[in-house]
């Protein structure tokens, strides 16, 4: 994946940053909360809702099952319509692809639709260092790119930025990389927008080279398609001579009428809304209209080892709602930053380290940045059960064992840093294996009582920085229960 | 009606008044209560950290301790959950690794016939007014794995409304976790304190006396944090509120 976020520390020690940071706690909390109640109403307002979640479930698994034919199936249509088919196996190669392919056109600048697959690969990153300018065109990742920052939200990368910080990445930034901002710019929804408007424009009418991700591609007829709410991808998907669309490979559906269940969750769960504003869809190239020269980039990119893991591919099912992040308390507090990658909260806990695998500091952490409330699960418009995948993930970070990377069965070796936590999980269910040697350990627990600290040494630390540990009893509940036969006898205390 | 008492290693160690409370209360009832001394942990806090394959023999523990009884009974939401969610997927992901369906049949039993307390008194008893008295203004807090996985619903709050002397006051973001979440607290620390933190806030502005909740681990974590806040609340497990009568008081 995208080397974007090399370098970031472990979950843990991110989340603490954001933690402490209250105007970013501020700006999450009111931004999630608010998401969370539209779309709340905007799902409640379907009787079928179940019925559709259930359909997109069975629709993008039946598809992963057979991805083999419908990757086939798309490449012929895409082509047979007069587009392009290359296929790239991790970052690097898309990367290399579509650079070779802007150069091909001899331009220096390209304007983007927003795109999580670029940013997963790090295409602005690769098509700068080819001297290629990448502008993004969608408002919020506008905000990112001026700010020179991270985004930190699937559907919103700005969502930790406040109307404020936003006046100020305009006010400061616009200039050095086109139309500045209007003198005297405000905070007001409405005078940001124009100012961005006006900076857009200059781009999309000026811009030779078009790059996109998709939303959904149709297997059947080669189709792709991107949802906005703005209208800023539409101009990028139009008026450009070259488009390049990079998508993963499991973004397909086998059918037009597939979409008529994505259609309808998609946006509720995204935006809140009943449908997004803009629905785009272009298939290969037509005379005197949009594009001449149309490429799509498939990237695999750990995907297919993901599909490999009979738990985790679910994984793959992910439509990018972003519903986990807005419902996960987690994400509300830590923030997207701190889960080093491009697909933060829940989701981006369990994609993460499939794509990248669990080698890394960060990969190897993300599995444990949730309390397993299964908030995520509960509003996740394809059923993907995030805790499920995230305990599944723990399993392979402390014990190892089989799994799929670049194609290969490999066998992992428990993760470094789990020794201790490994012996005391074996000591308990050594102690809970023998009920005598529990009563026995409880006993000596409750006489010594006097003597405990409330705060605990080593790990344990970490809980009792913020909190007391409770007393222990004098007698453990069996020793009551067998003292008086279970309360008949009286009980002499 | 004869029903095994799961009460789970926490409480056992540490919290022995939500066991008496879970007994004084079955009793009054007319159910027979029955505490098999055998019983350990369900193996929940191992499954959780990723290892399933030390959770896998206290299970088997579990199922031999508590395969003959009628009815299963246990006064928290997550290790019911634990049984009735998680031991049928830990038998499935035996079975997918070829080990057969051993385990998935050694399991199986105890799955139907374990009950989270306001489930059984609910749902089998048919009883929502259990003839408690409790004089205090209560919250509840509606645990992750109680609300989630089990489904509890409405059933505790309609418990405790049918409690004499007792007013309920909604908890704000009564649906939201903790933070506690087992390990999650210890690998987790600062999110985990930032959650529990905003909890008690939650409850102090309902003005309540008292936070319940089904399960005492989650209380652990709420309690822990109030009394480091310095708040007035006390966390009180339910079964403690609903075993209290005007005759014998006992919280």
């Amino acid at each position: 994946m995208s080397g974007t976020f090399v370098g970031m520390p472990a979950f843990p020690e991110a989340a603490r940053e954001a933690v402490d940071n209250p105007i970013l706690r501020g700006n999450l909390r009111h931004a999630t909360h608010t998401i969370r109640a539209k779309r709340a109403v905007a799902v409640s307002e379907l009787d079928d809702w179940a019925a559709l979640r259930e359909a997109g479930k069975q629709i993008k698994d039946h598809t992963l099952r057979h991805l083999d034919h419908y990757l086939v199936r798309l490449e012929e249509s895409v082509t047979a319509a007069g587009g392009v088919v290359h296929w790239a196996v991790d970052a690097d190669e898309a990367n290399r692809i579509v650079v070779e392919l802007v150069r091909a056109t001899g331009e220096s600048e390209v304007v983007k639709v927003k795109s999580m697959a670029t940013q997963e690969i790090g295409l602005n990153e690769a098509l700068e260092a080819a001297g290629v300018h990448a502008y993004e065109t969608d408002l919020a990742e506008l905000i990112v790119q001026l700010g020179k920052d991270r985004p930190s939200h699937i559907l919103v990368p700005a969502i930790h930025r406040n109307r404020g910080e936003i006046r100020d990445i305009f006010a400061r930034e616009m200039g050095e990389w086109g139309r500045p901002a209007p003198e005297g710019l405000t905070d007001t929804p409405a005078e940001l927008a124009e100012a961005a408007r006006l900076h857009l424009r200059e781009k999309f009418l000026r811009a030779k080279v078009g790059v996109s991700g998709a939303n959904f591609m149709v297997a059947e007829t080669g189709t792709l398609m991107v949802v906005e709410s703005e209208g800023n991808g539409r101009m990028c998907l139009t008026l450009p001579e070259t488009l390049i669309s990079v998508v993963g490979i499991e973004k397909i559906v086998p059918t037009w009428r597939d979409l008529e269940v994505f259609l309808q969750t998609l946006p509720r769960s995204s935006t809140a809304e009943r449908m997004n504003p803009y629905t785009s869809m272009w298939t290969g190239t037509t005379d005197e209209d949009g594009p001449r020269t149309f490429h799509l980039v498939l990237i695999d990119n750990g995907r297919t080892d993901t599909l490999a893991d009979e738990v985790g591919r679910q994984a793959l099912r992910c439509i990018r709602c972003s519903a986990c992040l807005n419902v996960c308390p987690v994400y509300e507090r830590a923030g997207g930053h701190a889960y080093g990658s491009v697909y933060p909260g829940p989701i981006g806990a369990i994609l993460s380290p499939q794509l990248r695998g669990t080698a890394g500091a960060v990969d190897a952490s993300l599995p444990y940045a949730s309390s397993l409330c299964g908030a995520c699960y509960e509003v996740c418009p394809v059923a993907i059960d995030i805790p499920e995948v995230l305990v599944h993930l723990r399993e392979r970070v402390v014990e190892g064992g089989p799994t799929t990377r670049e194609g290969n069965r490999v066998v992992l070796k428990p993760a470094k840093g789990h020794a201790a936590e490994r012996a005391a999980m074996r000591a308990a269910r050594w102690v809970f294996s023998r009920p005598g040697a529990l009563g026995a350990g409880q006993r000596l627990a409750s006489r010594t009582r006097r003597f405990h600290p409330r705060s605990m040494p080593g790990p344990g630390r970490a809980w009792s920085a913020s909190r007391d540990l409770p007393r222990l009893p004098a007698e453990p509940f069996r020793d009551w229960w067998r003292r008086t036969d279970g309360g008949k006898e009286t009980e002499a205390k | 009606m004869r029903v095994a008492l799961f009460l789970t290693c926490v409480n056992d160690t540490l919290y022995p008044d939500t066991g008496r409370a879970v007994v004084k209360l079955l009793t009054r009832l007319g159910v027979e209560v029955d505490f098999p001394m055998a019983q350990t942990c369900c193996g929940q806090a191992h499954y959780n950290t990723g290892y399933r394959h030390e959770a896998e023999p206290l299970a088997r523990h579990f199922s031999d301790v508590f395969g003959a009884y009628e009815a299963i009974v246990t006064p928290s939401g997550s290790c019911g959950a634990m049984v009735r969610e998680l031991y049928p997927r830990m038998g499935e992901r035996a079975r997918a690794e070829g080990r057969g369906d051993t385990l998935a049949a050694t399991l199986a039993p105890v799955v139907p016939k374990t009950y989270e307390l306001t489930e059984f008194l609910v749902d089998v008893l048919g009883v929502t007014d259990v003839g408690a008295y409790y004089p205090h203004t209560v919250t509840y807090h509606p645990t992750c794995h109680g609300l989630r996985s089990l489904g509890l619903g409405d059933r505790p709050r309609r418990l405790l409304r049918a409690v004499k002397g007792l007013e309920l006051r909604e908890l704000p973001g009564a649906d939201e976790c903790c933070g506690f979440g087992g390990t999650f607290a210890v690998k987790n620390p600062d999110v985990s304190a930032a959650m529990g933190a905003d909890k008690v806030r939650n409850a102090e502005s309902t003005g309540a006396d008292v936070l319940c909740a089904a399960d005492n681990s989650c209380l652990m974590h709420i309690g822990g944090t109030m009394t480091r806040l310095s708040t007035d609340m006390r966390p009180v497990h339910i079964a403690e509120i609903l075993a209290n009568t005007e005759g014998e008081p006992s919280a």
